[in-house]
């Protein structure tokens, strides 16, 4: 019996003391708690990367899933293979070579959306300490996992035409005289996230040169390429070299994050580990949902579909940057994307983001702050990034209205303090669904 | 033991900044409510939510919305206007407790310390110049000193500034989170928490819980977080400190006027003299709020004390 008038430790949580130190990071953090809020259809959330699937042929992917499960239920419902469905890994080699990849379906793994070719990769990469080179800034989903193996980012300067080739060098120069060797370089070439920009074509082979010189094996991600809105699909690195380059690819984007359906095409020998790693993580795909993106690939004019897309996220990037040119303070500035869903918007010198985010969530509109795209945090103070993929265009003009206003008012709260606010401590990346 | 027949209404979530800390609150209340037989809905804060309850009236309601709505009172007002019982406090006294400055003339009144304390507006600052206000406010309380906004809670936007050069940025992230800033003179001692209850008896204090952040300051991430804050129940003071905490919890609650639940956080110094920091009318209720382990170090289940108090709303006299 429990003397209730003595003192105890209350235990709130009795695993405590036994968590990897990994999981130091993982803390409560006030930004997330006020994304909770931006899920709300009150707030402009301007903020997440979700596709509008709301545009896909529901009814029709409602009836691949129905013919699939009446049909051929005993397959579709049973474990498949770590490595995924043959078929698709096929059809996976023609979406590619649009990009002008000569891929193999031998050597493509299906992966639970390309997050988890990610995690595959630092699983079978990173041991603590070992660096990875990322763009600055890089996506938020990447440095989670670069981090969950205890590896350091070191980031690379972009422009607007992405990755620079002499900045490229520098790093690995000073990572080498730091007495280590880049064990990746992480890109993603086509409509940065968060970046928006592109790699120019003039620098792709340069890239792969400087990275291959190195012995730096390149992870490209690309689930934006055919997205694009003025132009054919760009040539993808790995379509010039098939050794340096490891290829990220993923349907979420194109067709829908549902069904976590996403891929990787590497080199054999690195192939073959991602195979064995996969099979340790989740033993299986999901059968039922390769299997219906598989019909729908072959029976659905997909390529129409995409097309879609990029029309619907054209008008969308259209209302965005259109309300930023009348709406900005001055000395703001924003990329202008050619596809994809983001624009990366510097704010006036002395303007924290992550400090001025519940300003933000108090007038309705959501964005996630710069320095959730650098490995440690402490960069990117002055930038956010902006979505147009999901709110239609009416609301991305009313949030991007709300959002001048606030930042006037943040303007004159640092003109009033001649400083930028303390942001919290925390971890600052947005759930996957906001 | 009381017995609820209908329906409760678990309200929690809504717009604030603190939506959720609310919806996990609100999910414990409920389950617990659940535990021991009681029919829950939970809801959340939009536009549903009038047309749902003017539907189909429950037998009560028990907010636990957090952050303005759930604590300035409007919730309860609305909730006054359909008829339906709730649990805890009226609005005027939610917007008496919630308004931090406001509160701490109340219960100064009452005679409960609470420490000294500028409140100040945004465009005060802008008007006569940052640097020489934020001088005044150093020359009259010293360092460190503790920067929250004036209205809200889960010590979002609050800042201890134990250097003066850290003052400006401290106010403009309190700033972010509301136009009126509390600037309070740090109290060194134990950090205690104490709720209280009142399911008919009259208001009854909890134990004290005390709060020892490992970083040494209680933010969100110390409150929210397993292992990053430990409590101990009781708290590790004096039997006369221990009372005394617990009869300014229970003063603060009559000076407020507040009913059925409210939780007071204090400072002890090493004198055992308690001070008053702020008074909430929804408590935290997650797994690491301190009101829930007060109950628990009780042996009272928390489950049948939600209950009491959504038993003892609904036999109210409606007014």
């Amino acid at each position: 019996m429990t003397d209730e008038s003595q003192p105890h430790h209350v235990t709130v949580d009795r695993y405590v003391e036994r968590y990897a130190a990994r999981a130091r990071g993982m803390v409560a953090s006030e930004i997330r708690a006020l994304f909770a809020v931006a899920s709300r259809p009150e707030i402009v959330s301007l903020a997440g990367g979700m596709p509008y699937v709301s545009a896909l042929p529901l009814d029709a992917v409602g009836d691949i899933f129905d013919d699939l499960v009446g049909s051929r239920g005993a397959v579709a419902m049973q474990y498949g293979s770590a490595q995924g469905d043959p078929g698709l890994r096929e059809q996976i080699c023609e979406v590619m070579a649009l990009e002008g990849v000569n891929g193999h379906a031998d050597d493509v793994v299906v992966t639970v959306g390309s997050q988890q070719a990610l995690d595959l990769i630092g699983r079978i990469f990173l041991d603590p300490g070992d660096v990875v080179l990322a763009e600055a800034p890089s996506y938020v989903g990447a440095l989670g996992v670069f981090a969950s193996y205890q590896a350091d980012v070191v980031h690379v300067p972009m422009d607007d035409d992405g990755l620079q080739p002499d900045a490229l060098r520098d790093a690995i120069a000073r990572t080498a005289a730091s007495g280590r060797t880049p064990k990746l370089l992480y890109t993603v070439p086509n409509f940065h996230n968060p970046a928006g920009v592109t790699l120019a074509a003039s620098r792709r082979a340069e890239i792969v040169d400087i990275a291959r010189s190195a012995g730096v094996l390149v992870l490209e991600d690309n689930p934006y390429g055919l997205l694009g809105f003025d132009q054919e699909p760009m040539r993808a690195l790995r379509a010039d070299d098939g050794d340096t380059v490891v290829y990220l690819g993923s349907f979420s984007k194109t067709f829908a994050p549902g069904l976590r359906v996403g891929w990787a095409l590497a080199p054999r020998g690195v192939r073959d580990k991602l195979v064995l790693a996969a099979e340790a993580g989740i033993l299986s795909h999901s059968v039922v949902c390769q299997l219906a993106l598989s019909q729908y690939l072959a029976n659905h004019p997909w390529r129409d579909q995409v097309k879609a897309f990029r029309e619907l996220y054209r008008e969308r990037r259209d209302a965005m940057l259109g309300t930023l040119s009348s709406v900005m303070p001055a000395a703001c500035t924003w990329t202008h994307p050619t596809g994809g869903f983001y624009v990366w918007l510097t704010v006036p010198e002395g303007i924290d983001t992550k400090a001025m985010l519940p300003r933000a969530v108090g007038a309705r509109v959501a964005y996630v702050p710069g320095s959730a795209f650098f490995a440690d945090g402490a960069d990117g103070a002055r930038h956010m990034r902006l979505s147009y993929c999901y709110p239609e265009p009416d609301r991305i003009r009313e949030g991007v209205r709300r959002l001048g206003a606030v930042l006037e008012e943040e303007v004159e709260v640092r003109d009033t303090f001649g400083t930028t606010g303390t942001p919290a401590r925390g971890l600052d990346r947005p759930p996957p669904n906001l | 033991m009381a017995d609820v027949t209908g329906p409760v209404v678990v309200l929690a979530g809504g717009l604030s900044h603190e939506r959720d800390v609310s919806l996990r609150s609100g999910r414990r209340v409920a389950d617990a409510l659940r535990e021991v037989g009681v029919e829950v809905y939970e809801r959340d804060v939009d536009a549903e939510l009038l047309p749902a309850l003017a539907a189909d009236l429950p037998a009560a309601v028990f907010p636990v919305v957090h952050g303005a709505a759930g604590e300035d009172g409007a919730v309860r007002e609305v909730l006054e206007l359909l008829g339906v019982p709730y649990v805890g406090a009226r609005p005027d006294a939610c917007r008496r407790a919630y308004d931090k400055p406001v509160a701490k003339t109340v219960v100064t009144h009452a005679g409960i310390p609470t420490p000294e304390a500028v409140t100040l507006p945004q465009a005060t600052f802008r008007d006569l110049g940052a640097g020489a206000v934020l001088d005044r406010i150093v020359a009259r309380l010293g360092l460190p000193l503790v920067v929250k906004p004036a209205r809200g809670g889960s010590a979002l936007g609050m800042h201890v500034v134990r250097n003066v050069v850290d003052l400006p940025a401290a106010m403009v992230g309190c700033f972010s989170y509301g136009d009126t800033a509390l600037v309070e003179r740090f109290v060194a001692g134990s950090e205690v928490a104490v709720g209280v209850v009142d399911t008919g008896a009259g208001p009854q204090a909890l134990p004290p819980v005390e709060i020892v952040p490992a970083d040494g300051v209680y933010d969100y991430a110390a409150r929210y977080t397993a292992g990053q804050t430990e409590f101990f129940c009781p708290a590790r003071l004096s039997v006369d400190a221990i009372k005394a905490a617990e009869d300014t919890a229970v003063l603060a609650h009559r000076a407020l006027g507040l009913r059925d639940i409210s939780r007071s956080d204090l400072i002890v110094d090493e004198n055992g003299e308690v001070q008053l920091l702020e008074v909430n009318v929804a408590p935290g209720m997650t797994e690491t709020s301190t009101l829930p382990m007060a109950v628990a170090a009780t042996q009272h289940d928390f489950g049948a004390l939600c209950r009491d108090l959504v038993a003892a709303a609904i036999s109210r006299p409606r007014r």
